[in-house]
């Protein structure tokens, strides 16, 4: 910087509001929430778009589940208003943009742009993120992103699944929806992109005098490694999606056969981002849950280092695990049991994780809030898609699996009900920070009930179908398989009205919720945010916090 | 090979209607195993390229087809409302699913059990109401080593039979026949290079209430119990001998699709461009389905795999009424057209 001469009034960004003290005006309702710079104002920005692409992407889940439930194709044709394969498209146009929205519009969003926008400044005692502006551009890119994946649907629909291999996503489908698609993961990516940056940057240089990184609380522990990956991760990504843009539209051959280029190289690169990204879905998750279950149990969270280094461990080794996606295409035997050792390595951290939250618990004063109630459904769901997750480690027997239910099963357990639970978990928590109300327990608990029910039902009996054999991305099944089927789409149904509570819980404790006190969990709720009013001004720490 | 295929597509239409003359005294043939100087199996018509009029001239016909086998309901096949892996059918699925029964679905439900009786207990135990005041313990170096290093020994106790799993699925005895399986949008085709190179496609077998009236009139054939279960049912079988060691080829035509029979511990991508290898040795007579285990397009639902294995005698009665050769005996279309009048078929 050569601008020696600057003076801080220069930076200032609104100069004319320089005489009012107030930390808590607000600009109007345009500049607030269409150019906004405040973290609070674009975390909760974020968190509506997440709620709102959520109930797409859970509405899609739907239709799915509705046209599963029985043998037959009973609702493709009257969806599509087509017959034969037009109809049948329409099954992976669904499946895809289910993906997609899950994924990239609804949990990556609610972790990193909501949760980590809203709590990361505040549990560092930081006036906000590094580069407000930059934050702002994350959340905006999200909407045109969205806008282009739920526009490919109209424009024919990409029916390519989530992953978009090519030679499927390339010459096998032609026509604007996969272009629109793939351009729509692009920006979804460097939304993140950015957000990783802006993440790193705020963590690294605005925590406040005394907050060692060995004193951050875990969820920015969580944030920061999840931050981290994103930026190691998604430029490969990138770079995959481009190679498909020109492979599809400029006559390029990196994924074609036919002009010496390779499909697999293209799974390759997928899956080099693809399976880091779930634990990018994941480890915020993490962090959210351990500062839930050491509030609840009014105790520090225990073995504090060995679950900031286990994270670290899953982070590192989340790279080098990529190929046990693709343990059918045809790789060496070598390889082979590389990934498969690999694999089971990440169980070992996983593992620290799970007994460290137990232990956290362990001669605890614990009391049963909704967010505790998410946190423990968590732990123990989440062992169970771990534990799948080790049988399928193993490449030898990961050939039956493979491209089954039972690996639908497998990732549902670790994100439906490991990632969406610790979102629950976290929306609960702090509903009372960010709204400045509390919500309704009674109904906080009936949702968790209900919703721990079906989604239960939903997806255990998907175990039973992989291992009966029956394929993913089917929409119509032998009739051997029609028992199951029938049983997860009642789940759905269960899992669909405890979702209507939860609505009617936000919708009642934002009208109607009690004021929430500061920190309304008692002497268990031990980070910065809770050292603030309920909801937190709107420039916080403007004398820094000093931890000692 | 795009080029390839359309260069056998024209001839296989050039020939069809050499083939269907040639069909015509089927009936009145006598059973290749019976007549030893019977008269040899019309030439494939991939392979008949370059020899089609010889062929068309030949008094050749096929040998009748075999009796095929109806699918058992307990083999091969899932089990309505069934929840375990499909009965093995190969020694290696034994010991895939060995693996799966007895060493990871004990730990998975130990791993699982141990957690949940951890937290019902600390639930239980240490509930607000029976311990009011929390311990401020944070750390246990003894505990957290022994967390760690337990579970490092339970997956390297896990590692050993996988990695001899993968092993043994990887070092196939010498192959006794190899089939080569491609895949189509969408629908297989099979391919037997040491029984003369014959090929044929596999289409999912359609319900009757699915044909149009026009397509019954004309007596196009749709699925009925004896070909098997709906959705898996196709019209053409890929027929192995049992006992024998298969070598699998497999690649695609267009995208990737992947040939998958789960009742024997196989699975493999076809992948544009590649020859992905595999193998299976069938252990009974049977019928075994699988389907499509790689999202390829629309119909990606709708191109069961099926897969019979009988005995070798059947077996090498099936490759002549396909108009292939057992292999020992003389190879019809490499040689010269002179070699279509030895005897050639079901000496095996």
């Amino acid at each position: 910087m050569t601008d020696t001469t600057a003076t801080a009034a220069q930076f200032q960004a609104h100069d004319d509001h320089a005489h009012e003290h107030d930390a808590d005006h607000k600009p109007g309702f345009f500049a607030r929430w269409f150019m906004s710079t405040n973290h609070k104002d674009i975390g909760t920005l974020y968190l509506i778009f997440a709620i709102f692409a959520g109930i797409i992407g859970g509405a899609i889940s739907g239709m799915m589940r509705m046209e599963l439930a029985e043998p037959g194709i009973q609702y493709l044709q009257l969806w599509s208003g087509e017959q034969g394969d037009a109809a049948l498209h329409l099954w992976n146009v669904l499946v895809t943009a289910h993906g997609f929205t899950m994924v990239f519009f609804v949990v990556m969003p609610a972790m990193v742009g909501g949760f980590g926008n809203w709590f990361v400044p505040l549990m560092i005692g930081a006036p906000d993120m590094a580069f407000p502006r930059l934050n702002n551009i994350s959340m905006w890119l999200l909407v045109p992103g969205f806008v282009l994946l739920m526009g490919s649907v109209f424009a024919g629909g990409a029916g390519t699944g989530w992953t978009l291999y090519a030679p499927l996503a390339t010459y096998g489908e032609p026509g604007p929806a996969v272009d629109m698609a793939i351009l729509s993961i692009h920006i979804a990516g460097m939304s993140s992109i950015l957000g990783a940056i802006n993440i790193i940057t705020t963590i690294f240089n605005m925590r406040a005098p005394g907050m060692t990184l060995h004193k951050m609380p875990l969820f920015v522990w969580a944030v920061l490694i999840t931050a981290f990956m994103l930026l190691f991760a998604l430029p490969v990504l990138a770079a995959a999606l481009t190679m498909l843009i020109t492979d599809r539209n400029f006559g390029t051959a990196f994924f074609d056969p036919a002009g010496g280029g390779d499909p697999i190289l293209y799974q390759h690169l997928f899956w080099f981002f693809g399976h880091p990204e779930v634990y990018i879905m994941i480890l915020p998750g993490f962090g959210m849950v351990s500062q839930i279950v050491a509030t609840f149990s009014k105790k520090p969270v225990f073995g504090y280092l060995g679950m900031v280094y286990a994270m670290v461990a899953i982070a590192v080794v989340g790279f080098v695990v990529w190929a046990h996606h693709m343990f059918t295409v045809g790789l060496s035997v070598n390889t082979k049991m590389y990934f498969t050792a690999a694999t089971m390595v990440i169980a070992v951290p996983t593992g620290i994780k799970i007994f460290s939250w137990i232990a956290t618990m362990w001669g605890g004063s614990i009391t049963f809030k909704t967010p505790m109630l998410w946190a423990i459904g968590f732990i123990f769901m989440f062992t169970i898609g771990g534990v799948t997750g080790v049988v399928l480690a193993n490449g030898g027997v990961d050939t039956y699996m493979q491209d089954t239910y039972y690996v639908v099963a497998h990732f549902h357990y670790v994100l439906s009900l490991g990632a969406v639970f610790s979102l629950f978990a976290a929306f609960y928590y702090w509903f009372p920070k960010m709204s400045g109300r509390m919500y309704n327990e009674f109904l906080g608990q009936v949702h968790f009930w209900v919703f721990f029910v079906g989604v239960n039902v939903l997806f255990f009996p998907m175990h039973f179908l992989g291992l009966e054999g029956m394929p993913r991305r089917y929409p119509d099944y032998p009739d051997a398989y029609t028992h199951w089927n029938a049983i997860a789409t009642h789940g759905y149904e269960i899992m669909a009205v405890g979702m209507v509570v939860f609505f009617v819980n936000v919708i009642w404790s934002l009208v109607a919720g009690k004021k929430a006190a500061a920190n309304p969990w008692g002497e268990g709720a031990t980070t910065l945010e809770w050292t603030l009013p309920s909801p937190p001004p709107y420039h916080q720490f403007q004398t820094l916090p000093r931890i000692d | 090979m795009k080029t390839l295929n359309t260069i056998l597509m024209a001839a296989a239409l050039v020939m069809a209607p050499a083939i269907a003359t040639a069909q015509a005294p089927v009936a009145a043939a006598p059973t290749p195993a019976e007549a030893a100087p019977t008269p040899p199996p019309a030439p494939d018509a991939a392979l008949a390229v370059g020899t089609a009029p010889d062929a068309a001239a030949a008094p050749a016909a096929p040998a009748p087809g075999i009796q095929h086998a109806i699918p058992d309901p307990k083999l091969g096949q899932p089990t309505p409302g069934g929840w375990l892996p499909q009965a093995q059918a190969t020694s290696v699925g034994e010991q895939a699913l060995w693996m799966h029964d007895v060493v990871l679905m004990p730990v998975i439900t130990g791993i699982t059990l141990l957690v949940m009786v951890l937290l019902f207990w600390v639930v239980v135990r240490y509930r607000a109401k029976a311990n009011p005041v929390p311990s401020r313990t944070s750390h246990n170096t003894v505990i957290e080593v022994i967390w760690t290093l337990v579970p490092v020994i339970v997956l390297m106790l896990i590692a050993v039979p996988s990695i001899k799993l993968l092993a043994r699925q990887y070092s196939p005895p010498q192959a006794d026949l190899t089939v080569k399986v491609i895949g189509n949008q969408w629908y297989w085709t099979y391919e037997y290079p040491d029984n003369g190179d014959f090929s044929f496609d596999s289409n999912m077998l359609r319900e009757k209430a699915d044909l149009t009236p026009s397509e019954l009139a004309s007596g196009a054939r749709y699925r009925t119990d004896a070909d098997g279960p709906r959705l898996l049912a196709a019209d053409e079988r890929l027929v192995v001998p049992v006992g024998a060691v298969v070598k699998v080829i497999v690649t695609s035509n267009d995208v990737i699709h992947s040939f998958a029979v789960p009742s024997f511990w196989t699975k493999m991508d076809a992948v544009p461009g590649r020859l992905n290898e595999t193998w299976f040795q069938v252990d009974k007579p049977g019928v075994y389905f699988g389907q499509c285990s790689e999202l390829c397009g629309p119909k990606h639902g709708f191109m069961p795999i099926a897969v019979e294995a009988v005995s070798k005698e059947a077996f090498a009665q099936w490759v002549a009424s396909k108009g292939g050769t057992m292999p020992g005996a003389q190879a019809p279309a490499a040689a010269a057209p002179a070699a279509a009048a030895t005897p050639s078929a079901a000496t095996n």
